[in-house]
């Protein structure tokens, strides 16, 4: 089945299109969603064992031979993260049957949704430079329908903000491709990483690598770039805040991952330096957000940021502990953020607001959502043997590595203020005194913590199975330090 | 609304939406070798059928082609994939096209493509999407 790497990109697509011959018929829609998404997490778990037995896949699209046509490849970091954009959207799309009303769900909600799964997924898995912007757009435009979904006058004012950002950083990436294209003549991006190698002119590498940050950050959220990201997620509801903040900040993130080990490694001085700054910058400014709110939703949005900033410091050391420990954290931030944002949606069903001072006492009526949520906490701020703790501990090996100091002591100072922040929520909403609770889907609760409770375990799973999931990583790593590993298995020289 | 003279727009349309339309079905078989294809031609068609908009109103065009633009999109989209997927049970890779040289009566040796067929799937999304944004963005008045 040479196919393989298609699938996880086909079978939404399919479901998607399928769904748009009768979007008003709930119970088909959901039905077929929750077929498409297992159907594709089951075709990503294939290839992941086949990409363990024999390497990186490859498909020329079109039967075009590399350089010309469009491949797509599927190395270990794609196929895992494939995988993990699958987990995370069947969790929400199980949340959303739940929380979402009849009339939300009648308007596109899973087409979107699955639309959303093909941009994400064929973004991960392209190895055509040009490829990745169209499948960014597919995505994009995905979002834009999930972020207004609903009319409500937040949510249209956040929208337009949202529009106008991603229209004109989706201008600057097309610049951008045109700008690299210009300089190398070529778009396949193992090709790309060939001429950059024989190019020898680090001058214009470097602009185009600073545009590309440019670009990447403003979908990745990094420091001076966020400013968009903490009002426009706030708006819709959280079903889709999980999805976006689980997965649309992480293909920026692993968009730098890729194109600073592929194409952009021969200036390392000047722009990982960048990057290292405006890494740990991010994160400085995620604390300080997070510590500053007293709104659960805005406190886990800061969250996000601080965890890309954490992320791409990993990618900035560039040395192979950092590397490792950044696709370890990225995954694990995926699905623990998901279980984050579900968590707080059910304490919001049940409170009727996202305020702190709404809440309280949830423990005595609720105690298996506090608890779960404690441990996501925990697992969140980096406690062993959870699934944060692996990821950071070798981003900051990683740093120390590289003979930084600064670094990964803010990545330690930042962890506490995670768990702070974290444990302000748990403190305040689940302990002290129980209020009344007016929430008009309270009594959901227990259903709504399913899938939450669910991902916790593959979250829980993939920290003490740490050992076994790490050759994995490690595999996932290999072309990310070698270039040479991606590009042969592309251009097959 | 004022009532406007358009006795000149309406007579032209009825005889240039033909003609645009038939030129549009051209360019569509046009494409592969030529310029062409299934978007430029996808677009000249729903400029005919604005046109027809222009002159008429949305009633008179919905009477005469009573389509569900969405359910247009969403069928043009499965003809596409589906196309491209068909390489799937050939076990090549998706997209990868299949062509050959047949005797047609009347057409003589003609070559035959499975691009067609995806190009259809894009004719029938582009005319789909060009209506449902007219005709929101009309109806919404």
């Amino acid at each position: 089945m040479i196919n393989l790497p298609l699938l996880p990109i086909l079978i939404p697509l399919l479901a998607g299109v399928i769904l748009m011959f009768f979007p008003k018929r709930i119970k088909a829609q959901r039905t077929i969603s929750i077929i498409s998404t297992v159907a594709t997490i089951a075709a990503s778990a294939v290839l992941i064992a086949e990409i363990r037995q024999n390497g990186i896949q490859t498909l020329n699209l079109g039967s075009w031979p590399a350089p010309f046509g469009i491949p797509l490849v599927s190395d270990m970091l794609s196929a895992l993260l494939v995988l993990t954009t699958g987990i995370v959207t069947l969790a929400v799309i199980w949340y959303s049957i739940y929380y979402l009303e009849d009339e939300y769900e009648r308007y596109f909600y899973y087409i979107a949704v699955q639309f959303l799964m093909v941009g994400l997924n064929g973004a991960f898995t392209t190895g055509d430079i040009f490829n990745m912007f169209v499948f960014f757009e597919v995505f994009l435009i995905s979002s834009y329908l999930l972020i207004v979904l609903g009319g409500k006058k937040a949510q249209l004012r956040e929208s337009v903000k949202y529009v106008l950002i991603n229209v004109i950083s989706s201008a600057l990436f097309v610049a951008a491709v045109a700008f690299l294209y210009g300089v190398v003549g070529t778009l396949n991006m193992a090709d790309v990483s060939v001429k950059i190698a024989e190019l020898n002119d680090p001058g214009i590498i470097t602009v185009i690598a600073i545009f590309f940050l440019l670009v990447f950050g403003l979908k990745g959220a990094i420091f001076p770039l966020y400013f968009w990201l903490p009002g426009s997620y706030h708006a819709p509801p959280i079903p889709v805040l999980a999805l976006f903040g689980a997965l649309l900040t992480k293909v920026g993130v692993y968009a730098i991952m890729r194109t600073y080990t592929l194409f952009f490694y021969h200036d390392t001085g000047y722009t990982h330096m960048i990057l290292g700054v405006l890494a740990l910058l991010t994160i400085v400014i995620g604390s300080i957000g997070a510590l500053a709110y007293k709104d659960v939703k805005m406190i886990i949005i800061y969250n996000i940021i601080i965890a890309v900033g954490v992320i791409l410091y990993g990618v900035a050391v560039m040395t192979p502990d950092g590397l490792e420990g950044a696709v370890f954290y990225l995954l694990h931030d995926m699905i623990i953020k998901t279980a984050l944002f579900l968590l707080i949606g059910i304490m919001m069903a049940i409170a009727g607001s996202s305020h702190l001072k709404s809440m309280g006492g949830m423990i005595k009526e609720y105690p298996w959502i506090g608890w779960t949520y404690f441990v996501a906490a925990l697992s969140l701020a980096g406690i062993p043997p959870l699934s944060g703790f692996i990821g950071k501990l070798l981003i900051v090996r990683g740093g120390f590595d590289a003979g930084e100091m600064i670094g990964p002591l803010i990545i330690l100072g930042s962890s506490l203020i995670v768990l702070y922040s974290a444990m302000k929520i748990f403190t305040n909403g689940f302990w002290g005194t129980p209020k009344e609770y007016t929430g008009a889907k309270a009594h959901l609760a227990s259903r709504l913590w399913i899938p939450a409770a669910v991902l916790m375990v593959i979250a829980i799973a993939y920290g003490v199975g740490a050992e076994a999931v790490r050759p994995f990583i490690t595999q996932a790593v290999e072309p990310l330090i070698n270039p040479a590993i991606y590009i042969e298995a592309v251009l097959k020289e | 609304m004022k009532k406007t003279n358009d006795l000149i727009l309406q007579t032209v349309t009825k005889v240039i939406s033909f003609i645009i339309i038939l030129f549009s079905i051209h360019l569509f078989f046009a494409g592969h070798y030529t310029p062409g294809g299934g978007f430029i031609g996808g677009l000249m068609t729903a400029a005919a059928l604005v046109l027809l908009l222009l002159a008429y109103d949305i009633k008179t065009l919905d009477k005469i082609l009573p389509f569900d633009y969405k359910l247009m999109t969403a069928a043009g989209l499965l003809i596409a994939v589906l196309t491209a997927a068909g390489s799937l049970l050939f076990n090549v890779p998706f997209f990868t096209h299949a062509y050959d040289y047949f005797d047609l009566p009347l057409l003589g040796e003609t070559s035959l493509h499975t691009a067609v067929l995806f190009d259809i799937g894009v004719y029938m999304v582009v005319i789909g999407i060009t209506m449902t944004i007219i005709q929101t963005i009309g109806e919404s008045e």
